[in-house]
Order: structure tokens, then sequence, then C-alpha cells
């Protein structure tokens, strides 16, 4: 067990996909000798040589359809667009081709390829460099999306969407990248070094796909979340002493439903937090899905909190994304009601 | 105040619309036979004429001629005057199937034939096209079976693709043939992948994507071209300029370049451009392309210049745009014709056989219909069924699709 920061356990984890399987190559901008701009891939050019990672022009639409062509040729591509809010110009590269070749060829060609993109905020990116857009790849059928919150999981879930036969859309929540979630303007968050979150096991495991971590127990409600709001969650399960139960889905699809609906029923009550927009959001799929399940275990209403319903703002980022005293308010509503 | 007159915006016309007499005098066609042929390891920049003529082998009187010719014989000729006439049966009678109601679209390649066809002929067993929706040829002269073909075009319980695709978007991993997208030009960059997968791997085996006119407008085009030439992947990048993208001409994906050809110079790939209803030059050309990127030379563009004599698809009125007698004043001819008539000046071949092989692809055909027909097409028989639906989304099904794969009652 070594301690890592979430940018080494990925770096880490793709070094021993690539040694092996050498079938895993590896690119995208700045990937090669440079490491990439977040160095998650640095010195994989070094070890294992150019033509298994490697540079490529600024063309994400370039690097997804690639990526997508070795794939049918029989290689494993795990690529990185450098920010989430660069993948548009790949959108129908990753929607209408990466997602539906199975399908359409009856599993004559697959595309067992790994996009990974950095998402969310909290580091002054504004709107192009700081959206989280999750809810425009779990509404694509055919594709799986993850989202890890620890450098073990980021490690573990990394090595299994490598290996795993279908295109996997892979979030990397930015804030996380260098260390703890350590501050928001209304409340300071500490979960990371209470929870030492930063041990990372050694050697290869995987961290399966479609299950869900239950962070901490409780049963007086349930919190769903991923990425950077579990930390945020569990600053404010610190803060207001109730006891809630807070999930860390890992991946948003396929969704692990059982470990969600079997927590909702228990404590009877569910707020679903993330960062994206509230409207349409992932949250609104996870509240549905409670609704249905869940319907007359529910002391009230299912409740929402997430980024406001704005372009991500630069010099409000703090004011922007969901901190631990607005989701405190909201868990002692939600008792309340 | 500034005293420019007012700009006006300019949009590309067609020379001719319905009711004007089509008339391509003005078309540079060059002789059979000029054009040279370089060594496929000159230097790119010394071959930039190639862009900018057009490839031909066929004389007017039928004779191979020029320094292009020479590469089939006459049982390699033969095999390719089948195949296009086979396709072009297929053609007819799908065509007729789709009008008759047993199928809901068909694309055919009238006056295409030559290019998928001979294109395949320059390919090794392992190579692998990124086609369009105009290359059916291409299975054709690989030997697939025109049973399979049908059955996906009428969505029965043999197609391939199990119901799920457009009729004619084929997909044979074993006949190189990459599954067909209706997104235009998806396929072009995704060849250069595959290419490039090819030589990360220290294979043999080469790539050859293929786009129309009309779709190099898109950025893919543009991506596959800076990803073959940055890192000159072993992939022929294929360009069927058969002058309609549905309703609009040629100009208008082209704006002010000379030709489809040259969009190859700007990022340092040689180019040719061909005669596209020569059996022979396509041949010809394709063998040389693909032999540059089998000796590791890199990419290499090739615009087949070619008319689309049919409808875009079963859904398109060409008479609507263009005038009706265009694609007979059409310059370059007839594929087939302009084959045969090279046979029988070879002696190789005569009327009465010709004649005799039409009627033989006909009757193939007939007989494949009869067969895919028994087992079903989109209205009647047995077609590929809902329970299908929910299979292949992901190697394994996850909880969410088993259960609505249950509440679907299947």
């Amino acid at each position: 067990m070594a301690r890592m920061t979430m940018i080494e356990a990925i770096q880490n984890a793709h070094d021993l996909a690539m040694a092996r399987d050498d079938r895993v190559v590896v690119f995208g901008e700045d990937v090669g000798f440079f490491g990439g701009v977040f160095r998650c891939t640095a010195g994989l050019q070094k070890k294992y040589g150019k033509s298994r990672c490697f540079d490529t022009p600024i063309s994400e639409l370039g690097i997804v359809g690639a990526a997508i062509g070795m794939a049918a040729y029989g290689l494993r591509p795990c690529v990185e667009i450098q920010f989430a809010d660069y993948m548009y110009p790949a959108y129908d590269q990753i929607v209408s081709e990466a997602a539906r070749l199975r399908y359409r060829s009856a599993g004559e060609f697959t595309c067992p390829i790994v996009i990974r993109m950095p998402m969310g905020g909290g580091i002054f990116g504004a709107q192009t460099h700081s959206q989280s857009p999750e809810a425009l790849f779990t509404h694509v059928t055919g594709l799986k999306t993850v989202v890890p919150s620890t450098p073990a999981d980021a490690k573990g879930l990394l090595l299994a969407s490598i290996a795993d036969p279908d295109p996997v859309i892979f979030l990397e929540p930015k804030r996380l990248y260098n260390g703890p979630f350590d501050g928001h303007h209304d409340r300071p968050v500490t979960s990371w070094r209470t929870h030492a979150l930063g041990e990372v096991p050694d050697g290869y495991f995987e961290t399966p796909l479609g299950v869900a971590s239950v962070v901490q127990a409780g049963d007086a409600l349930t919190i769903l979340t991923y990425g950077t709001m579990v930390h945020v969650a569990l600053a404010a399960v610190q803060e207001t002493g109730i006891a809630a139960e807070v999930i860390d889905l890992r991946t948003l699809l396929p969704l692990d439903r059982e470990t969600v609906m079997e927590s909702v029923r228990k404590t009877g009550r569910c707020l679903v937090l993330h960062e994206a927009t509230l409207t349409s959001g992932y949250g609104a799929e996870l509240a549905a899905q409670v609704q249905t399940d869940c319907f007359y275990h529910l002391e009230a209403p299912v409740a929402r909190v997430a980024g406001w319903d704005t372009p991500y703002p630069h010099a409000q980022e703090w004011d922007y994304f969901p901190g631990p005293a607005r989701v405190a308010r909201q868990m002692r509503a939600l008792m309340e009601a | 105040m500034d005293d420019h007159p007012p700009l006006a915006l300019h949009v590309p016309e067609p020379e001719w619309r319905p009711g004007d007499t089509p008339d391509f005098s003005r078309v540079e066609i060059p002789r059979a036979g000029s054009v040279r042929r370089p060594p496929v390891d000159e230097d790119p920049e010394a071959m930039r004429d190639l862009a900018f003529t057009i490839i031909r082998v066929l004389n007017r009187k039928g004779e191979a001629v020029g320094p292009w010719a020479g590469e089939l014989s006459e049982e390699e000729l033969l095999d390719g005057l089948r195949h296009m006439l086979l396709l072009r049966a297929y053609d007819a009678r799908m065509l007729m199937a789709q009008r008759q109601g047993k199928t809901s679209f068909y694309m055919q390649h009238l006056g295409e034939e030559a290019i998928s066809t001979a294109f395949r002929k320059a390919l090794g067993p392992r190579d692998m096209n990124f086609p369009t929706y105009r290359q059916a040829g291409l299975l054709i002269a690989s030997g697939y079976p025109l049973l399979k073909m049908m059955c996906q075009v009428y969505s029965n319980e043999e197609d391939p693709v199990r119901g799920r695709q457009l009729p004619v978007f084929y997909s044979s991993k074993e006949h190189g043939f990459f599954s067909i997208s209706g997104n235009l030009a998806t396929q072009y960059i995704q060849a250069v992948g595959w290419a490039m997968g090819s030589a990360i791997r220290g294979d043999t085996a080469i790539s050859a994507a293929w786009i129309g006119d009309g779709s190099t407008a898109e950025n893919d085009f543009h991506a596959a071209l800076v990803f073959a030439s940055t890192y000159k992947a072993p992939v022929v990048l294929n360009i069927v300029n058969n002058q309609w993208a549905i309703s609009t001409f040629q100009g208008i994906a082209r704006g002010g370049a000379g030709t489809f050809a040259a969009r190859g110079h700007g990022f340092g790939i040689p180019a040719l451009r061909v005669d596209g209803n020569d059996y022979l030059a396509v041949h010809a050309a394709a063998k040389w392309a693909v032999e540059r990127a089998r000796r590791n030379l890199g990419p290499t563009v090739v615009e087949y210049v070619t008319y689309r004599v049919g409808g875009h698809s079963t859904s398109d009125d060409p008479s609507a745009y263009r005038p009706k007698e265009e694609s007979t004043a059409w310059p370059l001819g007839d594929p087939i014709l302009r084959l045969k008539a090279h046979l029988i000046g070879l002696g190789a071949w005569s009327e009465e056989r010709h004649a005799q092989a039409e009627a033989e692809a006909t009757d193939t055909v007939r007989t494949a219909q009869r067969e895919a027909e028994a087992i079903g097409t989109m209205q009647t028989g047995r077609r590929a069924g809902p329970r299908d639906m929910f299979e292949d989304v992901y190697a394994e099904m996850p909880p969410h699709l088993v259960r609505q794969r249950h509440e679907a009652g299947y």
C-alpha cells in the first residue's frame, strides 16, 4: 500500500495496463513526450516507446475516431481528451460510432476503448475548463460512464475500464487530481485527510464497474453522489451530525441500483448531489429511479443539490458548485419534512 | 462612410438545371494513356500534377494504352466484367424489390460499378475497407454471398446484422468490409486508426477509406487527412466524386479547390485523379496506392471521377434538380460497356457471350432473391425479431437492459 495522488494512481494504472497487455496504446494531445498537461501519462512513452504512447494533433474527433479504428483492428486504446469541455468535436464519434459499433455489426466489430477526460471545476477554469458533462454520456446507450472519487478507485476503476470489452467514458474530477479536496468558501472540507483516501493498493487490481461504494454508513438519510461531491457530502455529514449514508456511485452507467435502493428503503430519505447543472442532469435520472422503486418507503420527496443552471463562471466558481453548507441546509430540510 | 459597393454572397451553381441541355465539352479529359506513372516512392512534391489530370487506360476504341495499362490478365478482366454485371443485376432487382414494398430503402451503384469492384482486386485478403453505402462491389468482388446481402436488405431472420441497420448497410469482418455508418465521413478517420493499429503491431495489412465528394466537407475527412499525414498511416484515402451529393452538385463541397484530389496536397499526401468509369485505370491506380501503403510509404489520396446515374437513393428524384439527359451526356461512358468493348477487342469476348453473361447474372440474382424471400422480407416471413433488439448493446447485458427486455416480454 502506497500513498498517492489521483494523478499518480492514474499513471500507475496506465503503466500496469500497458505492461500486462501489449495491445494497450495511449495517446492524445500532449500525452507523449510531456506526459499530459496533468501528467497522467508521464513516463509511458519512455518506457513503452513512441508507437504505444504518442502525441496527437489537436483534433478530439481525430483522437476518438482513430481509437475506434484501432479498436476495430484489435488494439485497446486508452485516450485522453485534455478537458471534458473539449470533447464536443468528438461527440459524434463517441455517440454514433463507439457506442453503437457492437450493436450495428451484431458483435462483428467491437470498440473496447477508454476515453479519459478531466471534469469538473474548482480550479478556476471557467466555462471551458470546468464542465461536468456526465449526463451527455449516461443518456447514450452503449457507453459506460465512470467517475472515481479517490486515488485507489481511480486506479482500480481505470484498470477495469481498460479491460472492459465496451467503450468507457472515464471522467476524472480534476479538483481531486493533486490531493485532498481541502476547502470550500462556505465551509472547510477535510474528508480526504480524515479518511486517509490517498492509500492505494500496490500491483494490478480491478475495481468492478457497476458497483457503488458505501463510503459512510447511516440510517437517517441517503446521499447519492460521485466524484468531487463525495467529499463535500462527507463534510456536510460531519457538520450536521445527521446519520446519513453516503453512497459513492463510482459507475453512473451501469448503475448499482441494488445498493442505492437498499439504502433508500432503509433510510426513507434521499438527497442527490452533483456538481453538474440541475436541469435534466444525472440527478434527475436517480430521482426518477428512486421514486419508482422506493415510493412507499419515502418520508419526503427526493431532494437534489446541484450546480446552478448557468454556464460555469470564472470568478464565481466557488459560489457555483455545491459546498458543504448548501448540502447541510438541504439535509436538515429533508429531516424536517 | 464606406463607399465600397455592397458585398454579395457567392453561391456556386451547376452549369445546367432541368430543362437545360447538358454540355460537358468544356470538361478537360486527357487522352487515355497520356498520364505518366511515377514510381511509388517518388517524392509527393514531384507528382502534384497527378491531382489535376485524369488517369485513363481505355481509349475510345477500347484499347488499353499507356503506362498504367497491362496489369490485369484476360481472366482477371473477365472476372471484373462479371462482378460489374452481377452488381448491376443485383441493383436492378433490389430497386424493384423496394418499389414492391419488400424493403424500405435501397441505394444503387448505376454508373459507378467499376470503382469498388476493381479496387477490391488490388487488395489482399486481410486488408480492411471502411466503405460508404455505394461500395457493395467490394463485397461482390470478394465473393461475399449475394444471399447474405439480400437478407440484410430485407432485414429478415438471416440478416447478419439482425435487422438493426438500414438496408445496404452491410458488415463483414471476414470480407474486409467495415460496418457502415449512416453518419457521413465518420469511417474516414476510423480507417486511418485501423491502419495505424496495423503499423503499431508491425502487421502487413493496410486499410482503405471511402468517402463521397459531398462528405469531404465533414470535419472527419480533414481529421483523417491530418492523422494519415502525421503518422504516415498505411491507408488509401478514396474519394468517389460522382458529381452529386443528393441534390447538391460537387462544386458546393469542393469550393474553390481545383479538384478533390488536390486536398491531399495541403497535407503532403500524394494524390491521383482517376477515370472512375475505366475498370483498368481504377485497378491500376488502386494497385499503385496499395503498394505505397504496403511498403510503408504512407497514405495516398485517390479521386475517382465518375457519375451517379441513378438517384441518391430510392427516396430521391434526380429529375427535380438536374437535366434528365445529363447521365447520357456524361463523357466517360458506361464502365461495363467500356470493359466489354476492350474484351471484345482482345478477342476474349463477344456480343453473344455478353448477352449470355448478363442473363447468367440476372439468373444468379433471381435464385438468391427467391432464397432470401423464402426466408422473409420487411413485410413477410421470418423477420429479425424484437428479442434481437436488446442484444449486443454491451458485451454483457447490464441489469437495466435485462429489466427492460423482460418488460417488453422477451
